[in-house]
């Protein structure tokens, strides 16, 4: 630092230096700079996150939407191939969020790197806004990415394009919340990948995300009413075509719940410093 | 404990003379582990603004659970510590606003670029963006013509030195190094002393663990020493050499010699089994104000001995500390 500019204030008049002024409550370069790392990360892997979720998409629309579809009655009014669209976008969506936001807070702890975080003037709720926040976003923008490349193969129209953003937003922002619990929570890689392998693809696949639970018999349909991810796929699907298998205020409600208990769970972790701090 | 070792100073080591002001003040600080095992068994210690303080001890002494608690890394059991009169746990955004630290583990992300790295830390410490700054930082360390590798692709030293250009991206008052030159070869050793010693020219406080002793004699301050999770001592470096250490004069005898005559016969003097060689133990100190040496040597020439050769050695603050911290009986 021999090129640092003049003016070094000697050790001799350091005590008489003023004492910096304490730091606002609020840490908001702090929540910038791990929001912009974070999505460094999308950017260096944007093959990856666009290319991927693309070619997804457009497998589901061949197979389903036009072999399989092709031979399935609309549902509600609406095609095969459209119906598939909100289900798709959740399906994504739910799996994206976890992805993220559990491997950016996870990778940190197994590399140790987390230890500057732990030593930053920086609350607990600052760093899950930083995480959460730019996993929620990658997740939105891959939705946003599905939802354009549908349009390529179905007719799509939304009937409430605001609520739809609201469902989106909120959707990402609670998994992404799950996510970071399973990222704070987890003591290796198989247990990272256990939770969204085991809980999360089963509840989607069963949650309506490709068929209307209306579809099944009346047992299980009533045992997927306790599946949330059928409110979730249900409220963002009445969205756009204003069909859905739950009323639109209860799926509203519901993700209001899940956040709420997300909230909660790292309210918990961060009183207990579980996991984090020694 | 070695309290009874009368080298020692009697009153309390930790405050061997009031620090006005210290910049870091710790109070009876104890950490106790899950597990039970106590690290800390209550430390005080003020370091000195603008200072290199060196914190020497064994392993498992406690020095990583001491800077882990200032820091923020570790909850304290017990006891407080305060940066700047600001309370490490109670007001831990100013407190920790203003150090820097540099752990011991050689932890760095693996895909991100040096540039990256560094730019979040200026971030999370709560400071705008700065590219001239970290520039300086990248090019002080010898990092700029990295700024856009992937940390995985640099070696250990490198990577080492990226942790530092992190702890200095957002200017901190006060530098943590733990451990700084494990496994760094000579030639970047030094130049992370020319970067300390630069830093203590611009009033940094810079409180550092080696285990190469030598290092903490060439650039610290003051010295402390700490075993068993208790500051067994500190002072200043010079201070402590001159009252810990020992000194010997060796006088070669052109003739040899089969005992030692009376004038000659007390502490601390001894004769080689040749009896070609006097050796005599003194305290460092002594010499100051004592007229020891001249005493030894008068003597010798009136007992009628011819010198062939004087030497004198002094011990190492290397010799001190293992002197200070061996187990009783070992």
């Amino acid at each position: 630092m021999n090129d640092r500019p003049p003016s070094p204030p000697s050790a001799a008049s350091a005590p008489a230096r003023a004492r910096p002024a304490a730091p606002p409550s609020f840490n908001t370069h702090a929540v910038w700079a791990i929001y912009n790392f974070e999505m460094a990360r999308t950017r260096r892997t944007i093959m990856q996150s666009v290319i991927s979720p693309v070619l997804t998409t457009a497998l589901y629309f061949i197979v389903f939407g036009s072999a399989i579809g092709s031979r399935i009655d609309e549902i509600d009014g609406v095609s095969y191939g459209a119906f598939l669209v909100p289900g798709l976008i959740m399906l994504t969506l739910l799996t994206q969020s976890v992805a993220n936001a559990s491997f950016g807070i996870y990778f940190p702890r197994f590399t140790g790197t987390i230890y500057e975080l732990l030593s930053a003037p920086i609350s607990p709720w600052e760093a899950l806004l930083g995480y959460v926040g730019a996993a929620a976003t990658k997740a939105i923008l891959i939705g946003l990415i599905i939802l354009a490349t549908a349009g390529f193969f179905v007719p799509l129209s939304i009937a409430h394009p605001l609520l739809m953003l609201f469902f989106l937003v909120l959707t990402a922002v609670t998994f992404s919340l799950l996510g970071f619990i399973i990222g704070v929570w987890a003591k290796n890689f198989e247990q990272l990948q256990l939770v969204p392998l085991l809980v999360i693809t089963p509840l989607v696949f069963l949650g309506g995300s490709f068929y209307s639970i209306d579809m099944l018999p009346p047992f299980w349909r009533a045992v997927s009413l306790f599946n949330p991810v059928v409110y979730l796929v249900s409220g963002f699907r009445w969205s756009f075509y204003e069909s859905s298998d739950v009323g639109v205020w209860a799926s509203l409600a519901m993700i209001l719940v899940f956040l709420g208990i997300g909230l909660f769970t790292v309210w918990r972790i961060f009183k207990t410093g579980y996991g984090l701090r020694e | 404990m070695n309290q009874q070792d009368p080298r020692l100073p009697t009153h309390d080591p930790a405050a061997p003379r009031a620090v006005v002001d210290p910049i870091i003040r710790i109070d009876n600080l104890v950490k106790t582990y899950a597990d039970g095992f106590t690290a800390l068994q209550g430390v005080s210690l003020d370091i000195e603004r603008g200072e290199i303080l060196a914190l020497l001890g064994p392993n498992g002494a406690g020095k990583t659970t001491m800077i882990g608690v200032i820091c923020g890394l570790i909850s304290p059991s017990a006891g407080r510590a305060t940066v700047d009169g600001y309370d490490v746990v109670a007001e831990y955004r100013a407190a920790r606003a203003q150090i820097g630290l540099v752990p011991q583990e050689l932890t760095t992300d693996a895909f991100e670029t040096v540039w990256d790295t560094v730019t979040l830390s200026r971030g999370l410490f709560g400071l705008p963006p700065d590219p001239a700054h970290i520039e300086r930082v990248l090019r002080a360390l010898s990092l700029w013509d990295k700024r856009k590798n992937m940390l995985m692709t640099l070696s250990g030293g490198m990577k080492r030195r990226v942790m530092i250009a992190k702890a200095l991206s957002h200017e901190p008052r006060i530098l943590f190094l733990d451990e700084p030159t494990a496994g760094v070869d000579v030639e970047l050793r030094k130049g992370m002393w020319a970067v300390v010693r630069d830093l203590r020219e611009q009033g940094v406080t810079v409180i550092l663990t080696t285990h190469y002793i030598e290092e903490a004699e060439e650039i610290a301050d003051r010295v402390a020493v700490i075993q068993k999770g208790r500051i067994l001592v500190v002072d200043d470096k010079a201070t402590l050499m001159r009252r810990l250490g020992r000194k010997t004069l060796t006088v070669h005898l052109l003739e040899p010699v089969s005992a030692l005559p009376d004038s000659l016969a007390q502490d601390g003097v001894s004769l080689s089994e040749d009896g070609t060689r006097i050796a005599y133990a003194y305290e460092a100190g002594s010499t100051e104000d004592g007229d020891d040496v001249d005493r030894m040597l008068r003597a010798m020439l009136d007992a009628g001995m011819r010198l062939r050769d004087v030497q004198t050695d002094q011990s190492s603050l290397e010799e001190i500390f293992v002197d200070l911290v061996k187990e009783p009986g070992a």
